[in-house]
């Protein structure tokens, strides 16, 4: 058979069939015209070799019409290639709506991931075979990248920013995760393996892992003993926004722009509050760099979406706000 | 030297050191060069055969993860700064543009050899960081891992490249100054031979991309040393500034490296061919084309990194638009060789070998330059072979096709053919056997820097690993060979390869005024007489429309 010598990496994923589509056909594309090459230069090689009889009327040094051609014609071969790439790629904004939300967390060296049920693991990631995912990420230290070989998909995690990835699995199985992005000392190291399960036996793993509470349970606790709630809760003295389905929602400036209230959005409102006021409201909200970490901000953001869908009455957690 | 025969030459006046080091003499300058260019090329390559030994199995058996990580940051830095960006201009280009162009010397020689002592200066600093216990950060000096994590000697380092950099730019305006003011009358700009018009092309790049390397190695050094805020998010910055910034010198940077082999290349072909080069005017423009284009592409090293999908798409765009040149280039020396009297010594067959891997790794930017494509092999083997097929398949190869065309001029010596011709085939076997299975590897999904992998990626890493063994002899055969024929080596007559160009017209090795008599120009470049021409050579300078 191919005595263990790999040629293809799995596919294991909705996008992968697809993309390899493209990888199989740009690599019969080069090996056509590589081939066409290397016949043509040994052709004229071994033909034209000094001594050889061959017939050398009508050398040229010049064609234009031969020039315009595959001038030309590289024209069209590269746009086709720019396009079908592109309209592949551009689905990675593009996230199902109805995807499970998972936080993926990059530090020297080693992935955490966070399920929304509370669930946390290390350089493992468990997920459900034909359901759509989304791995919120961030990083604590320096850049790393999430990268599933088996599913075609990779993402830096940045400091400073969340990005986002997402993949539908296809195929149930134990697929390589590993850090793209050299990360220092261990860079190698860092990595596990991502675990597509059935859904009833994913319904069951979540089941068996110490859940804990939350992640937005958790980020309502934080909401509160940062003293968040003091200002943003419905009854609070302090005039603050009220937070109530924020996210994704338009936001009027105080400079006259309007912003979508998307993670980069949430996550500078809590780090670096002045940047953007919300209008009509004084520029009185401290900076809390410094006092929550990664995790923590991951925690705050699942929280912060999880008021948009309790509309309109403010989830228990505000009810014990200051009066 | 054995000197019994030889006429009085450049080679021949004053005694070492002061005629060598306080001279401005552009070929003496040129050797300079090569000696210093040659110690850090087989430096830098001894760092890759050691991590080629290390990856010979998946576990870290050879060196640990520390040391891996300085092999390769040390191998990149090396070979970029200190090899591959002056390689071919400081050495080939520095000697041979007078004499290309009818010059007696560059426009400022002063200045000239200045620029090899700020590059002296510098590699002080990369030497001392290699010494000090090396740098990890990878040539490409991410933040905020350089400025915030790394713990080699990362300031030292940038410093040294930042140093450089300063010779990088001299060198760079004294050939544009050159061009421009030195041509010999009748040398018009379109009958230059194609390796002034990239040396020409490379020496922009140089002038206007260098200076924001430094500044964002100065501004590495300043967040690192001093706590200033600008790549690092903590303290208000953004890291992916870095990347922008990096690039938008790197990505021209790879052009610098690549556009004076391609005018090798261009000189060798025809010459072996007793043809003129096809389409010359198309593959000098491209040149140009590939200089301007070389700027607009940086962010397809960023699809990944966060940056806008809109962005990726724009850069993707130009990524592909910047092939176009490349390709016209290869399909106008492919049929240089139509029609010619094709004879295979050695500059031609490294010469061939360089279109061959050249085309496999451009070949393999289109797959890079595809967006969905990048997401799945960025930063991995795929991007390390397809940047080594450039690299070193492509610009490597140039620089021995050209040194072994051009090393009669240099020396006045003949080198051994058969050891030639034996010493070009190792090379291009060894080089495809150490890269050929990192595409694979690549595709596979086995990321790059790393220091130990899983064990179903060992097969091709063992082929790899093998045939770096192989390429490493391809290259110490001729340091031996062209050093013994230095002493050796039957005198050389002045044009040995009845080739075209002013630099053929004066003695081997050249007078050190370089011509007896100040040449007139009054053909095309390439004026190779063909057997069976039927249209009347056209010289391109009547007909501009």
């Amino acid at each position: 058979m191919s005595f263990g010598i790999r040629f293809f990496p799995p596919e294991a994923s909705s996008i992968a069939s697809s993309i390899d589509a493209l990888f199989y056909t740009l690599l019969a594309f080069a090996a056509a015209l590589g081939l066409f090459l290397t016949v043509l230069v040994v052709g004229y090689a071994v033909k034209y070799r000094v001594g050889s009889a061959a017939d050398r009327t009508g050398a040229r040094a010049r064609s234009l019409p031969l020039e315009m051609t595959w001038s030309i014609a590289s024209l069209v071969m590269a746009f086709i290639f720019f396009g079908w790439g592109a309209v592949l790629f551009v689905r990675r904004d593009h996230p199902p709506p109805d995807a499970i939300e998972i936080a993926g967390l990059g530090k020297q060296w080693m992935w955490e991931f966070r399920h929304s049920g509370g669930q946390r693991e290390i350089n493992e990631l468990h997920v459900p075979v034909g359901k759509a995912v989304v791995v919120s990420l961030a990083s604590q230290d320096v850049i790393h990248s999430f990268y599933v070989p088996a599913f075609r998909v990779k993402q830096d995690a940045v400091p400073g920013r969340t990005t986002n990835v997402w993949f539908i699995a296809t195929e149930p199985g134990r697929y390589h995760l590993f850090c793209a992005e050299y990360c220092g000392t261990q860079h190698s190291e860092m990595g596990g393996w991502v675990t597509v399960l059935a859904p009833e036996q994913y319904a069951s793993w979540l089941g068996s892992q110490d859940e804990g509470e939350s992640l937005a349970a958790s980020g309502g606790k934080l909401f509160r003993a940062l003293g968040c709630s003091g200002c943003h809760g419905n009854s609070s003295k302090v005039r603050a926004p009220g937070l109530d389905g924020i996210f994704g929602r338009p936001v009027a400036l105080a400079n006259r722009q309007t912003v979508i209230a998307d993670e980069r959005y949430l996550r500078d409102s809590i780090l670096v509050p002045n940047k953007e006021i919300a209008a009509g409201y004084q520029p009185v909200m401290p900076s809390f760099d410094g006092l929550v970490d990664e995790a923590e901000l991951q925690m705050l953001m699942a929280y912060l979406k999880s008021l948009s869908f309790q509309f309109p009455s403010f989830p228990a957690a505000n009810s014990e706000a200051p009066q | 030297m054995n000197r019994d025969l030889a006429p009085a030459n450049y080679l021949s006046e004053g005694a070492w050191p002061r005629a060598w080091l306080l001279t401005t003499d552009h070929k003496r300058v040129a050797w300079l060069y090569l000696v210093s260019l040659t110690a850090f090329f087989f430096l830098g390559g001894a760092f890759a055969v050691l991590m080629r030994i290390e990856l010979a199995t998946p576990a870290g058996d050879l060196v640990s993860d520390d040391v891996y990580n300085r092999l390769f940051s040390l191998h990149g830095i090396i070979m970029v700064w200190f090899f591959l960006v002056p390689s071919i201009p400081a050495t080939l280009g520095n000697f041979l543009l007078p004499l290309m162009i009818g010059a007696r010397d560059l426009a400022f020689p002063r200045l000239n050899l200045a620029s090899w002592y700020v590059f002296m200066f510098g590699s002080l600093f990369a030497l001392a960081s290699v010494l000090l216990g090396g740098v990890d950060t990878g040539w490409t000096f991410y933040t905020p891992l350089s400025t915030l994590y790394a713990n080699g000697f990362v300031s030292t380092a940038a410093f040294g490249v930042f140093i450089v950099g300063f010779s990088t730019i001299m060198t760079g305006i004294n050939f544009i100054v050159t061009v421009h003011t030195l041509r010999a009358p009748g040398l018009t700009w379109f009958r230059l031979p194609i390796f002034v018009w990239t040396l020409y092309a490379t020496s922009l790049v140089m002038v206007l991309a260098t200076p924001v390397l430094a500044a964002s190695l100065i501004l590495i050094v300043l967040e690192r040393v001093f706590g200033i805020g600008i790549f690092n998010p903590d303290l208000g910055g953004d890291p992916l500034l870095f990347q922008h910034l990096f690039w938008f010198y790197s990505h021209p940077a790879v052009y610098i490296m690549i556009l004076p082999g391609m005018g090798v290349v261009s000189e060798v072909l025809p010459c072996f061919s007793r043809r003129p080069l096809f389409g010359y005017k198309a593959v000098a423009l491209a040149s140009m084309a590939i200089a301007v284009f070389g700027f607009l592409v940086w962010g397809h090293h960023m699809f990944v990194s966060g940056q806008s999908a809109y962005a990726g798409v724009v850069f993707s765009f130009l990524s592909f638009c910047v092939a176009i040149p490349s390709a016209i280039k290869v399909f106008n020396w492919s049929l240089t060789l139509r029609k010619g009297e094709i004879s295979f010594e050695t500059p031609m067959l490294y010469a061939l070998f360089f279109l061959a891997l050249f085309t496999f790794g451009g070949l393999a930017g289109l797959f890079l330059a595809a967006l969905a494509v990048d997401v799945h092999v960025h930063d991995t083997y795929f991007v390390v072979a397809h940047f080594h097929y450039i690299m070193v398949g492509g610009m490597v190869t140039a620089y021995m096709a050209g040194l072994h065309f051009w090393w009669p001029k240099l020396t006045g010596r003949m080198y051994s053919e058969i050891w030639g011709r034996i010493a070009a085939a190792v090379t291009f076997i060894g080089f495809n056997l150490t890269f050929f299975p990192q595409y694979v590897l690549g595709f596979l999904g086995m990321p790059r820097r790393y220091h130990t992998y899983p064990p179903e990626f060992a097969f091709w890493h063992i082929l790899s690993s093998a045939g770096a063994v192989v390429l490493a002899i391809g290259y110490l055969m001729p340091l031996l060979y062209l050093a013994w024929s230095l002493f050796r080596g039957a005198r050389a007559p002045d044009n040995p390869w009845q080739a075209t160009g002013l630099e053929w017209q004066t003695s081997s090795p050249p007078p050190a005024h370089n011509f007896d008599r100040m040449p007139t120009v009054t053909r095309p470049a390439y004026d190779y007489p063909m057997k069976g021409l039927t249209e009347k050579r056209s010289d391109p300078v009547e007909d501009l429309v």
